[in-house]
């Protein structure tokens, strides 16, 4: 119940490869600091997998030194580290002016723990064990949202325009009606456009919950948007991504 | 430690020991100054009285010259408690008086001041030689013994007579002795007073703490099953016991909790477990090709998935019963909580053809997490999707509502479905708990647990009830500000 990724991880097909999740996203360069050696060579592959470039750090002071000396778009910090504590790395960085968005990746995965976690300065929190593209679609969500801030007032994906102000949606001039929550559901998918947002991500960013619900709850809110935006429409913007999650984008 | 050390360091012996110190010092004090001023004013009124008498007898003298004060000194001296007289003639002879020894050279000091003598009082049954012949000549002192003690004041006349007036005091001195013995007497009495008083709280206050300690040690040793007496006489002593108990007790269910955690963990963690390693056995021993292995490989993760996803439960359960009731916690408004999760239900149900309602939600803040509760209706939501249908084709339904009393706050989620047996309902919170009937769907037995240890760390309760027909489940939270008091 509490495993809020396990939803993603459980119905993981053997068909979805990472390719699939990563897409229409520019190249990053991530750190992943991580104390585990076979744990940090398995994210560095898989990043590499994803068209990314991820270096190493195995202890939390080599890590601090490289985040500071270098410019990464999103670092990967494991709270529990040789030398130097996960949070102090993070806190420091801050103090120092350094915004590089940070997920912190930790084993002990409690609701208390997250919240210590984003408050020392975390920008996303992920209990391990996850799974790679549960990491991988929050990765790339935090190196997005570096780049292009949080300032756009309106979001468009080919002829779906979403506008932030005025709280309306349409397609192809028509507006759409949406219930508040579809709306939201709709913003942050659009906010995320190109990207794989998973299940977990939904919950926590639409409905503010870190825990998961054991239907498939997200999936049928899901289909009722999708029965709003796309039905009427030739081009379905709307995808479900096997085994990782949705992402609304023009194209496949 | 020795036994006498031991007993000095008690805090009864201390108590008793200051007590006995402050109410000693306080008697003490007391009759020192009872005395002081009893005496000061008995000395006054023996100066008073001499001085009175020394006027009379001098008017006498003036009236009559020395014929007429022998004669009023020897009037007054034959007078029932009388004040003490003598007059002498310039040999020393005693011309009048009551006093038949004196020690020498009272006599010469004759300034009229006040002097403090030994004397002895003339007694006229015994003496009678001395009665009928007032000529006698004055005895000195050689002994002390059998002497009293007096203030006198001597005056000489003219032609040698010596005139001497004084008061006896030995009744002062006697009231003094009196209050100085009953001053021992007090402070004696104190001391055994005191004593009592300790071997009364030694006894029996001391005895009940070292039945604390020896009972503490019990349990330190493992039993954690005992508990402290509790004599009902409603004192601290009870008052201690009842609160240590209660920690006992909440102590002993972690403990229990924890037992029961790892008997879960061994029982119910270790069979799918094996059935994993199984089938990667298999898969390595058999001849399979890739296609094969793939589908070995996906199955074994779902399985080591479901495994990580007991395992939080698991967790997450144990921290909720353990948690600390104010870790996490604020005041928010269940009715938000109820209306946002059945939001998000409501279209599940609607997509698998049950009918939901939505009960009237009033703005209602109770203390507490609103993740965990929110998380415990979402497992009773999620149960009565799977397990509350109806076994009939009829239509199923769901009802959720907030109810309201003055203290609590109740959230109901109610289904027509088969309902639970009287007799499973108080094992379907148990951990790992799974009914005859559903243990082909998915599940893992231990939504409800979760459920019930979220009501145990709100101060809430948990009930099951018969929704004739269906099942019928009430998460009673205590109102904000109840809780505290």
């Amino acid at each position: 119940m509490d495993n809020r990724f396990a939803e993603t991880v459980t119905v993981t097909p053997v068909g979805a490869t990472i390719a699939d999740v990563g897409g229409g996203i520019e190249k990053m360069r991530i750190l992943v600091i991580e104390d585990d050696k076979e744990a940090a060579a398995y994210l560095q592959k898989a990043f590499k997998e994803a068209g990314h470039v991820a270096d190493h750090a195995g202890d939390g002071e080599i890590g601090y030194e490289k985040a500071r000396d270098n410019d990464y778009d999103v670092l990967v910090v494991d709270r529990m580290l040789p030398r130097r504590d996960g949070l102090s790395v993070v806190e420091q960085l801050q103090k120092e002016g350094d915004h590089t968005p940070v997920l912190i990746l930790s084993a002990l995965g409690q609701v208390d723990d997250r919240v210590t976690g984003l408050r020392a300065g975390g920008d996303d929190y992920l209990p391990k064990p996850y799974s790679f593209t549960e990491l991988l679609a929050r990765v790339e969500a935090l190196g997005r949202r570096a780049w292009s801030g949080d300032v756009e007032t309106t979001y468009q994906v080919a002829d779906l325009v979403l506008d932030r102000l005025a709280h309306s949606v349409s397609r192809n001039n028509q507006t759409i009606v949406l219930q508040p929550r579809e709306f939201r559901l709709l913003e942050y998918l659009m906010k995320n456009a190109g990207q794989v947002v998973t299940r977990t991500m939904l919950l926590e960013n639409v409905w503010d919950y870190h825990f998961d619900p054991q239907t498939n709850v997200i999936d049928v809110h899901i289909s009722r948007l999708r029965g709003k935006i796309d039905k009427e429409f030739d081009k379905q913007l709307l995808h479900t991504i096997r085994g990782a999650g949705y992402s609304i984008r023009d194209g496949i | 430690m020795t036994a006498f050390s031991r007993t000095i360091r008690t805090t009864a012996f201390k108590l008793s020991a200051m007590y006995v110190a402050a109410f000693m010092g306080m008697s003490i004090i007391l009759v020192v100054y009872i005395g002081q001023n009893s005496v000061s004013i008995m000395s006054e009124q023996v100066d008073e009285t001499i001085r009175s008498e020394v006027n009379a007898l001098s008017d006498q003298y003036r009236l009559g010259g020395i014929r007429r004060l022998v004669r009023a000194v020897d009037r007054r001296s034959r007078q029932p408690g009388a004040s003490l007289y003598l007059v002498t003639d310039f040999a020393g002879n005693v011309l009048a008086g009551n006093i038949s020894r004196l020690p020498a050279g009272v006599l010469d000091e004759a300034d009229g001041r006040n002097l403090q003598v030994t004397y002895k009082h003339l007694q006229r049954e015994t003496e009678p030689a001395e009665r009928e012949n007032t000529n006698r000549a004055l005895r000195e002192i050689t002994t002390p013994e059998k002497t009293q003690e007096a203030i006198v004041r001597v005056f000489e006349l003219a032609g040698g007579f010596r005139v001497l007036v004084g008061r006896d005091i030995g009744e002062s001195k006697r009231f003094r002795e009196m209050l100085a013995s009953a001053l021992r007497l007090a402070l004696v009495g104190m001391v055994i007073v005191a004593a009592i008083g300790w071997l009364f709280i030694g006894r029996r206050v001391l005895k009940r703490i070292d039945s604390v300690a020896d009972t503490s040690r019990t349990i330190m040793a493992g039993d954690l099953t005992e508990r402290l007496q509790v004599t009902g006489s409603g004192d601290e002593f009870d008052r201690l016991a009842i609160s240590l108990n209660a920690m006992l007790e909440r102590i002993e269910s972690l403990m229990y909790g924890l037992k029961e955690v790892s008997d879960n963990i061994a029982h119910d963690l270790k069979t799918p477990l094996t059935r994993l390693r199984n089938r990667l056995e298999a898969a390595l021993r058999e001849d399979q090709d890739t296609a094969n292995y793939r589908d070995t490989v996906q199955s074994t993760i779902e399985e080591a998935d479901h495994l990580i996803r007991i395992f939080n439960a698991l967790l997450r359960i144990a921290r909720v019963e353990a948690g600390s009731p104010d870790q996490d916690r604020e005041d928010i408004d269940l009715s938000d909580i109820v209306r946002e999760v059945s939001e998000l239900y409501e279209p599940v149900a609607e997509e698998e053809g049950v009918e939901f309602t939505l009960g009237e939600c009033q703005t209602v803040i109770v203390h507490g997490s609103r993740e965990l509760i929110a998380q415990a209706l979402t497992n009773l939501l999620d149960n009565a999707l799977k397990y509350g249908r109806r076994p009939d084709d009829g239509p199923s339904t769901i009802s959720v509502s907030l109810e309201v009393s003055d203290k609590e706050a109740a959230i109901v989620v109610a289904d027509n479905g088969p309902g639970i047996a009287d007799a499973d309902r108080e094992k379907v919170c148990q951990r790992f708990f799974r009914l005859e009937q559903s243990r082909s769907a998915p599940g893992s037995g231990l939504g409800l647990s979760l459920v019930n240890a979220v009501a145990g760390l709100h101060e809430g309760t948990l009930l099951l009830e018969d929704n004739q027909p269906g099942l019928k489940i009430t998460l009673k939270l205590p109102l904000s500000g109840v809780l505290k008091t």
